[in-house]
């Protein structure tokens, strides 16, 4: 008996936007932009990577960038069952590869790319669909909970679930997205789109992002205080997106620094914070006159800490300053919030992410850590 | 597989006649008792009385002892003295007496209702024969500043209480100072910092490592006393993480502070390789004996090689937790770390007791003179009442205890508990009500609330909550099996409310003193009163 065919899908520009700190990668004129400011596709690595930990499966995919290339990089042998019109792939052809790869006979449907790809699953598919997918994470946020942690931990659910384990659950996932154009100003707000069905495996699968109900108002301070002692008076810090970060930014006194964002502060001999640069992109970030800090809070419920919604620190900028200048910070109650889990890796660097795992400290208050493990 | 038919602990109704009445001219009871607090909407004691009333009139001297010596305040100082009374309340005894009559009627005493849902807390039967002995004059007319060959006797029996204590735990020697469970945290914490400092290694090992699970004040103690702390996460089994422990340690560490069982009434089988490990990195381990109910006469601190523990003897050892106080704790340390405990000690030199003040190397003074004596007087009481053989029972019923109500617990709908599943616990369990939240979205705290209106309490856990909508319940030794049964009957038929009758859960309690209580007031220092003058400037809006 042959294992059950595993289709492939994958958005050529998913995750375009990342790097150059553009929050997302929908659209045309984002995509042109994106390009302009110097950022490469990395979609198709990301699904070869897939791939290459995900042998002995028979694979339908489409044509070019959106599969075949990806198989060929990994050396697997493809079925292409659909060849998009051109060579600038859109969410219709998104669907219409879904489609064809459904009436070809895939049971199993990987995608790579990020939460409007999801998106176009659910519009190809319907609400609601009972045949299995699961997202090879390549987009910039990902909030959705169908995605894997990691592009490896993807093929490990794939092979689990075509060597038919018993213990590869189906489970009703989340789709959600985020407005982009709003994200680009700073706000923030994610809307609920569907479900589909995914194959889980324990922590190989991600969870939904969770909104903060907001650190308790002693806490940015104390995270701050903590911070500026780690740091030290002409410190450079590059503070990662998010809440926590913000509000340690503000009470650095530095409170135009982005909610979404990378930005690059210096601290002054004063203790107090000084905004370099904005809204950073990786570019930005390669040529720094000294190793910088890198102050960053895990996403909420997920427990990403690097990967999405963050692409701006490079694999390069994150071996410069090294598991030593790695500053993660978060309230006790939001590791308590991931109830075992890791806080996950995903740098596009599988080395760099297995370089980086293990058990880190992570700040939670003034004079206070707590251990927990680091994993791709 | 259970049958949940004829197993479920619950009254088949709350309001089921009591069989054995059959006379129609009685009413029958409930399976349940129809408990309704007192609700006398007291004053403060400040806002009741009138001006001069007084419930003790002194006589006044007599004119020729007047005569003789003037006004005896005159003798004070200028300093010393007031130049206005205190604003003391002004009420007569009868009226006294009635408030706090009343105040007590208001509270779930230990000695009034089913106590085991204060998990942590120990809280069993304080004998009252040993009351008498506190009350004795010979106890309760001493000054502390009396001559040593005034109080042979007191100091007699804390040097025997120390040989005991010394015995239970195997440590080579043990201060009873501490008037809490807190303040003997922070002696073992000022012992840790003495001892590295004695050895130079103060500013190098400035890290104090504690567990998720274990009492807070572990962490605050080492706080104040200025150390960083790191946290270990519980591993999948609820155990401390070894693997963390080991990224954790090194040449900064001070110590490892750790519970053993910890809160969730499992017992860390690998203690021992904590504590080498630690060592190994030049650390000293302290062993928090707040949760030793289960295991007295069967574990010892020595034999899993800690340098330091500490009993709470308001638990373990049946003096009362007093509300919160004085209650005493007991901090035993190995030799090399003796000539640093708080003093003075009590040593004997073959013929008479002494307190010893000459203690260069000690960390001072933790209370006045020799600790809260009252209650030292107590648990040497219930020690010497039981002997060796009966703390070892002592430990086995509460094992006992324990497992049969978490027998009874397990089975009521909406119950989980987490961690290694299916194994027994030592003397307390941390249980979940997180899948009653997922069916009704009632919260835990709302089923304790609700408790309250059968005339008992729970506790969920201390912040944040590593296990979700938790209970923790510890039914120590003193609870009979029918004490148990009613106790796991209110739990069932507050869980069959919530399903059922959600609103009724939702918005408890109904029978009880105080309907609600606003948190906020309580953590924000702007607001909190914690005295009468604080109350009238906060929220009275008083100008002082």
């Amino acid at each position: 008996m042959t294992a059950p065919a595993v289709g492939l899908v994958v958005n050529p520009v998913a995750g375009l936007g990342g790097r150059v700190g553009l929050k997302g990668s929908d659209g045309a004129e984002v995509q042109r932009r994106a390009r302009a400011l110097g950022a490469r596709p990395e979609a198709v690595d990301r699904a070869a990577l897939t791939l290459r930990h995900l042998p002995g499966v028979e694979l339908l995919t489409a044509a070019g960038p959106m599969g075949a290339d990806a198989a060929r990089a990994a050396g697997r042998a493809a079925r292409v069952v659909h060849r998009p019109a051109g060579p600038d792939t859109t969410a219709a052809d998104t669907r219409a590869a879904v489609r064809a790869l459904v009436a070809a006979g895939a049971r199993l449907l990987l995608f790579c790319g990020g939460d409007g790809t999801a998106r176009d699953l659910l519009d190809a598919l319907g609400p609601e669909p009972r045949l299995p997918v699961l997202g090879i994470p390549a987009g910039v946020k990902m909030h959705s909970a169908v995605f894997a942690v990691h592009p490896r931990a993807a093929a490990e659910v794939a092979a689990a679930w075509a060597a038919g384990r018993g213990c590869v659950q189906l489970e009703a996932a989340e789709v959600v997205d985020r407005d982009e154009p709003a994200l680009r100003e700073g706000r923030v707000g994610a809307r609920l789109y569907g479900r589909l069905t995914v194959p889980v495996l324990p922590e190989r699968v991600q969870q939904r992002k969770t909104g903060s109900s907001g650190p308790d108002p002693a806490t940015p301070a104390a995270l701050a205080a903590e911070v500026a002692e780690r740091v030290g008076p002409d410190g450079l810090l590059v503070l990662g997106p998010g809440s926590t970060t913000h509000a340690v930014a503000t009470a650095l006194g530095a409170p135009d620094a982005s909610l979404t964002g990378v930005d690059l502060l210096r601290l002054e001999s004063t203790g107090a914070a000084r905004l370099l640069l904005r809204d950073a992109r990786a570019d930005q970030l390669r040529t720094l006159p000294a190793t910088p800090w890198i102050v960053l809070s895990p996403i909420g419920g997920q427990g990403f800490l690097l990967g999405r919604g963050n692409q701006q620190l490079t694999p390069e900028l994150l071996r410069r300053a090294g598991r030593e200048r790695l500053l993660v910070l978060a309230t006790e109650a939001k590791l308590t919030a991931l109830a075992g889990r890791p806080l996950l890796l995903d740098t596009g660097d599988p080395a760099l992410d297995d370089a980086l795992s293990g058990y880190l400290r992570v700040i939670t208050g003034r004079r206070s850590a707590a251990v927990h493990r680091l994993s791709a | 597989m259970t049958d949940h038919r004829t197993t479920d602990p619950r009254p088949t109704h709350p309001r089921t006649t009591d069989p054995r009445t059959t006379d129609p001219r009685v009413a029958p009871k409930p399976a349940l008792r129809r408990f309704h607090q007192a609700r006398w909407d007291e004053k403060l004691v400040f806002e009741l009385g009138t001006p001069g009333e007084r419930g003790v009139l002194p006589p006044l001297p007599e004119p020729a002892v007047t005569a003789a010596v003037g006004d005896p305040a005159d003798r004070l100082p200028p300093a010393l003295r007031r130049a206005a009374p205190p604003a003391l309340p002004e009420l007569g005894q009868q009226q006294v007496l009635r408030h706090y009559l009343r105040l007590s009627q208001e509270n779930l005493g230990a000695d009034l209702n089913v106590d085991v849902g204060q998990g942590t807390c120990t809280m069993k039967y304080s004998p009252k024969v040993n009351d008498t002995f506190v009350r004795d004059p010979r106890i309760a007319a001493l000054h502390p500043d009396q001559h040593a060959s005034t109080v042979q006797g007191v100091l007699e029996l804390v040097h025997r209480l120390e040989q005991l204590l010394k015995e239970i735990s195997g440590m080579d020697r043990v201060s009873l100072q501490p008037g809490a469970g807190s303040a003997a945290i922070w002696t073992n914490v000022s012992v840790i910092r003495a001892y590295h400092a004695a050895r130079g290694e103060a500013g190098q090992r400035d890290e104090v490592v504690t567990t998720a699970f274990s009492h807070p004040s572990n962490a605050a103690c080492a706080k104040t006393a200025g150390y960083r702390v790191i946290t270990l996460p519980p591993d999948a089994d609820g155990y401390p993480d070894i693997e963390a422990l080991r990224a954790a340690v090194g040449p900064r560490t001070a110590a490892l502070l750790i519970t053993n069982p910890e809160d969730t009434g499992i017992y860390n089988p690998r203690i021992a390789e904590f504590v080498r490990i630690v060592h190994e990195a030049g650390g000293l381990c302290a062993y928090d004996q707040a949760n030793a109910n289960g295991i007295l006469g069967i574990t010892r601190a020595r034999e899993a090689g800690f340098d330091l523990c500490h009993f709470n003897l308001h638990k373990t050892f049946s003096t009362p937790h007093a509300c919160g106080g004085p209650a005493a704790g007991a901090c035993g340390v190995t030799a090399e770390l003796a000539p640093h405990l708080p003093g003075p000690t009590v040593e004997f030199d073959g013929e008479r007791y002494l307190p010893d003040h000459d203690r260069p190397e000690s960390i001072g003074k933790i209370r006045p003179y020799l600790g809260v004596v009252p209650n030292l007087v107590r648990a040497y009481a219930w020690i010497m009442s039981l002997g060796a053989e009966g703390l070892r029972e002592v430990a086995e019923t509460a094992v006992l205890n324990n497992n049969y109500l978490l027998d009874r617990v397990r089975r009521i709908p909406g119950v989980s508990v987490p961690y290694a599943e299916g194994r027994p616990r030592v003397e307390q369990v941390r249980y979940s009500w997180q899948r009653l939240n997922e069916d009704t979205g009632l919260h835990s705290e709302d089923l304790g609330r609700r408790a309250a209106d059968f005339g008992t309490h729970y506790w969920t856990s201390h912040h944040p909550y590593v296990v979700p909508e938790p209970m923790t319940l510890e039914p120590t030794e003193s609870y009979s099996r029918a004490d148990l049964d009613e106790y796991a009957a209110i739990l069932a038929e507050v869980a069959r409310e919530a399903y059922e009758d959600p609103e009724t859960v939702r918005t408890a309690p109904h029978r009880s003193t105080v309907h609600r209580i606003r948190h906020e007031p309580l953590d924000d220092p702007a607001v909190w009163a914690v005295s009468w003058r604080a109350y009238r400037r906060k929220v009275l809006g008083e100008r002082p």
